[in-house]
């Protein structure tokens, strides 16, 4: 049984690998083996913990990824809800018997790895919608039948995960899922009156925020309120970016980082190291990566023959496009400090884990893109 | 199933346009961030640099190396010397109170020690290295070295420190150094600049005065340091400067012998050059060892100070006001002949006592001098006679002249700590007390009593003024350099005119010669007979306190006062006598009178310096020679 999801009547595992999307695959690699070079960067070109584990993660990851990508696009769209729900369940496992670390409950502990659910969540509640508007016909779309269960879909989640406290990690499975139902077809305007009441809840929404998030909001507008305290972080990334000049400090003649200036160098602001040592040119290299990953992810969605597997990519390739940019727009004092990771470069388990069975699943759209599902 | 392809092509197609919507977003917010990379990188890069730059580098500041003051001979009086010090890092010592308890076995670390020394711990970072003592002997210094392998953490180290010659002749005029104060930092701008953690400042006397340019220029090394502060490596390293050296126009062998002579006495002696204003020699005592407060004086030694009642820390020579007395006399008579009020005939006959708008003036001498002209007055120092000169002279014109020779302003003026004295008149009266002149204190004016106040050193200038002919010079301590005032009332003439008529002049240093030269003279005991040394001076007793009717009749004798009651005993004098080149002023705190108790000491005094004249001569020209 297992069999007939791995192979299809005509293509055998050669073809299979023939049709893998080595352009994707590549890329894939080259951020890798960037984001090992920045992370022994961070360690002041040390071989040590973080480099290490890093290195480990994507091996393992990148195998996962080549594993995924080999199972049928069937075993996807069949598995779609059921791994929409073992994550919920996980989520709601953390809520329950999470482990909690630096004042927020984020991580559970599956004996063998602490995992990040929220993380999953990113890519599960993807397959979940791309699942669930496979069937309804676009007319369909902005009736109020099937408004509920999208919607509920994503901010269920984005609740739990938003009161673990993970404000940033909230608002990128928001993003991502209303960025899924828009693409079906559901209409602007209702995306406006939501917004719009959204908007007037804002001041509602203020006073459940916790004050630490308070102040990062009040921060980002101005970063300079509090230099030592809860500035601290966007000035000296800003400095560090900014230093870095057109060419860069160089590999691992980053002093912002080197010095300890910079705080959470391995997360969430590796790309400021990476941009403090290798400069504009490095910068906009990397930029480039991603833009031809997501790219890629692009061009398969719309080789599809199937509307499952092209939602999914269309979807996938966004939300990517959104945790770039948010993570980017952040460290460079564009949106507030929100926590939230650069795919791939990043150190931490979860995301990476979520990203790399993110692509392999656009891989096996890639490799099954003649199938359809019927 | 046609019905199904068309929804799903119908669909697909709305899907790729809104993924095509979605796209040019997309690019937009890259494009986005791709301008804020570039405005950060390349617009704002220089500023971004800086404050990189600003957060990696920090500056630490070492400790110059302090001019050395040295004596006309090059005699070193202010020097550095090696000092063994003790330094601590906190963060690389495994067990602080282990460490104590060695250090208590090899020097001198004792409890109270221990306490300050926690005390200053928590006020630093662990990195920062702190002084454990900073003065140790060399027996603890060697100990230390060897034991050095079991206790970690600790550094002995070599480093500079002050040292004064320890006999303390010139404590007053040097002064001291000691570790900069918040006053120090508040009150000097340049010392904000240059303040070093260890840097010694001085307090007193010249060490004050020339702070800034004894001082030096601190040396500086650049750190990178991580962002807790923890220095990473040294980037660069300027030595500094260390401060300018100075030559003072005093000789140590005459401070030393002079203080010697006035070791057991409360007073003050100083010798000037009456033309070049060379101070040749100025002590103060009783006096105190300066290398106390180098290191930071204990607090025994500081009470002890500090409660002598004859104020050891205080420079007499300067600071010290005391009536002038009889040695106004010159003054008195000078004034008086150049204004004509009298002839050197004009006689008073001396009966003892005087009796002057409703009060009895005494002379010392109770049972009179007899007839007096000029002359035999200063010779004889004849009180009665001149109270008559000071009534027809009058005060106004009397402080006219003392002031001219340099009472009632400061001599140096560059010393803090110098007092300026007062020479009283009718406007000074009216202004400081807020009464009118009373007659009466005209005539205890004339014997340099009642509100006259001066410190030895103006003593000393007045003589040397008289003794060249009557110029102004302008006395000076460090040699090579023409004045600190830079300003001069006279517009920078060296050799100002004070006289009218030099005749007079000639006449009352005459007359100072009969003081001391000729029988009945006043110092006429302390004369000295070889040739060489013969001198002219001048005695002065000057009362403490108004002196009752009772007491007069008890007689009674100056030992038998209380100390604090007894008369200052003061003299001045210049020499030779013939080619003067030396003035002369003693001044001993409640040592009776000037020509027991101060005159001697004069004389002892200026044989010793005639002595090293042609040494001091000689030396100035090889240095001439050579420059």
């Amino acid at each position: 049984m297992e069999k007939n999801y791995f192979q299809k009547r005509n293509q055998s595992i050669s073809d299979k690998i023939l049709a893998f999307d080595f352009q994707l695959l590549l890329l894939i690699l080259a951020l890798g083996t960037i984001s090992i070079l920045a992370m022994y960067s961070s360690e002041m070109g040390h071989f040590s913990y973080y480099t290490q584990s890093h290195l480990y993660r994507f091996s393992i990851f990148f195998l996962i990824f080549i594993i995924i990508s080999f199972f049928r696009i069937q075993f996807w769209y069949k598995s779609a809800y059921l791994f929409y729900f073992l994550v919920m369940i996980l989520l709601f496992g953390v809520d329950l018997f999470g482990v909690t670390a630096s004042g927020s409950k984020r991580w559970i502990s599956l004996f063998f790895i602490n995992l990040q659910p929220s993380e999953l969540m990113k890519v599960s509640l993807i397959i979940f919608l791309a699942r669930y508007y496979d069937k309804i016909p676009t007319t369909n779309v902005n009736n109020l039948k099937y408004i509920f269960i999208p919607f509920l879909s994503f901010m269920i989640p984005a609740f739990l995960v938003a009161s673990q406290p993970d404000l940033g990690t909230a608002v990128l499975i928001a993003i991502s899922g209303l960025i899924v139902i828009w693409l079906t077809g559901f209409k602007i305007k209702y995306f406006l009156y939501s917004f719009f009441v959204l908007f007037c809840l804002i001041p509602i929404g203020i006073s459940f925020l916790k004050p630490y998030q308070k102040t990062r909001i009040l921060t980002f507008l101005n970063p300079e309120r509090d230099p030592l305290g809860a500035g601290y972080q966007i000035i000296q990334s800003k400095i560090a970016v900014g230093s870095g000049g057109i060419f860069g400090k160089g590999f691992l003649q980053g002093s912002q980082s080197y010095l300890d200036y910079l705080p959470e160098k391995q997360t969430d602001f590796i790309f400021t190291l990476f941009s403090e040592e290798f400069g504009f040119i490095g910068s906009l290299i990397l930029l480039t990566i991603y833009a031809l990953i997501i790219y890629r992810i692009a061009v398969i969605g719309s080789e599809s023959r199937n509307n499952f597997a092209r939602l999914f990519c269309f979807g996938f390739a966004a939300a990517f496009f959104v945790y770039v940019t948010v993570n980017m727009a952040m460290v460079l004092g564009l949106l507030p400090i929100v926590g939230a990771p650069l795919p791939i470069m990043s150190y931490g388990g979860s995301s990476m884990l979520s990203i790399m069975v993110g692509l392999g699943i656009v891989m096996s759209c890639k490799i099954h893109n003649q199938e359809d599902l019927s | 199933m046609r019905s199904f392809s068309e929804t799903f092509q119908n669909k697909a197609n709305l899907i790729s346009r809104r993924m095509f919507i979605l796209s040019t977003i997309k690019v937009g917010v890259f494009v986005s961030i791709i301008s804020r990379l570039f405005y950060l990188q390349i617009s704002e890069n220089i500023k971004y640099r800086s404050l990189s730059d600003k957060n990696r580098f920090r500056e630490w500041k070492l400790v110059p190396q302090r001019g050395i003051i040295e004596d006309f001979f090059g005699n070193k009086i202010a020097d550095n010397t090696q000092t063994f010090q003790l330094y601590m890092t906190p963060e690389d010592v495994p067990n602080l109170e282990e460490l104590f308890f060695k250090l208590s076995k090899i020097i001198d670390f004792n409890e109270t020690k221990r306490k300050r020394l926690i005390k200053r711990l928590k006020k630093r970072k662990p990195w920062e290295p702190i002084i454990v003592s900073d003065n140790l002997s060399w027996p603890e210094f060697s100990k230390l070295n060897l034991f050095l392998h079991e206790m970690q953490g600790v550094k002995p180290v070599v480093a500079l420190a002050r040292k004064y010659s320890e006999d303390g002749s010139s404590s007053h005029i040097v002064g001291y150094v000691s570790e900069v104060s918040v006053k120090d930092l508040e009150s000097t701008e340049w010392l904000r600049e240059i303040n070093v953690p260890g840097l010694k400042i001085g307090k007193n006397g010249l060490e004050k005065f020339l702070n800034k340019r004894i001082v030096g220029q601190p040396g500086i090394q650049r750190f990178e340091v991580n962002a807790y502060g923890k220095r990473i490596k040294e980037l660069e390293l300027f030595k500094g400067n260390a401060g300018e050296n100075f030559r003072t126009t005093l000789d140590q062998e005459v401070q030393k012998f002079t203080s010697e002579l006035i070791k057991k006495k409360s007073g003050s002696v100083c010798v000037m050059d009456i033309y070049t204003g060379d101070i040749v020699s100025l002590v103060s005592n009783p006096t105190f060892d300066p290398n106390k407060f180098v290191h930071g004086i204990s607090q025994e030694d500081w009470q002890a100070l500090i409660k002598d009642t004859k104020k050891p820390l205080i420079n007499k020579s300067m600071a010290g006001l005391y009536p002038p007395g009889s040695t106004i006399k010159p003054i008195v008579a000078l004034s008086a002949l150049e204004n004509d009020v009298i002839s050197p005939k004009f006689t008073v006959e001396c009966r003892g006592s005087v009796d002057l708008y409703d009060r009895t003036y005494h002379c010392w001498k109770e049972k009179g001098h007899g007839f007096m002209n000029l002359r035999n007055g200063i010779k004889q120092s004849c009180d009665i006679y001149f109270y008559e000169v000071a009534r027809r002279l009058g005060v106004d014109r009397l402080s006219v002249t003392a002031k001219q020779f340099g009472l009632g302003q400061k001599v140096l003026g560059t010393f803090f700590e110098e007092r300026s004295g007062v020479v009283p008149n009718t406007k000074w009266k009216l202004k400081n007390i807020g009464k009118g002149w009373y007659l009466g204190e005209t005539l205890i004016a004339g014997i340099g009593q009642g509100y006259f106040q001066s410190t030895p050193i103006q003593l000393c200038l007045m003589t040397a003024q008289l003794a060249n002919g009557g110029y102004k010079i302008k006395p000076k301590i460090i040699y090579n350099e023409q004045n600190f005032q830079t300003t001069t009332e006279d517009g920078g003439e060296k050799f100002k005119q004070l006289y009218r008529n030099q005749e007079n002049v000639k006449f009352i240093l005459d007359a100072q010669f009969g003081a001391t030269n000729e029988p009945m003279g006043t110092s006429y005991r302390s004369r000295h007979v070889k040739p060489e040394y013969i001198y002219a001076g001048k005695t002065g007793t000057s009362q403490t306190r108004t002196i009752t009717a009772e007491e007069r009749k008890l007689k009674l004798k100056q030992k038998d006062l209380p100390y604090k009651k007894r008369d200052h005993a003061l003299f001045i004098a210049f020499a030779p006598y013939r080619n003067p080149r030396y003035a002369f002023s003693v001044v001993i705190e409640h040592g009776g009178t000037g020509s027991s108790a101060a005159a001697p000491i004069a004389k002892k005094v200026i044989r010793k310096v005639l002595d090293r004249h042609k040494l001091r001569t000689k030396y100035q020209s090889d240095l001439f020679k050579e420059v």
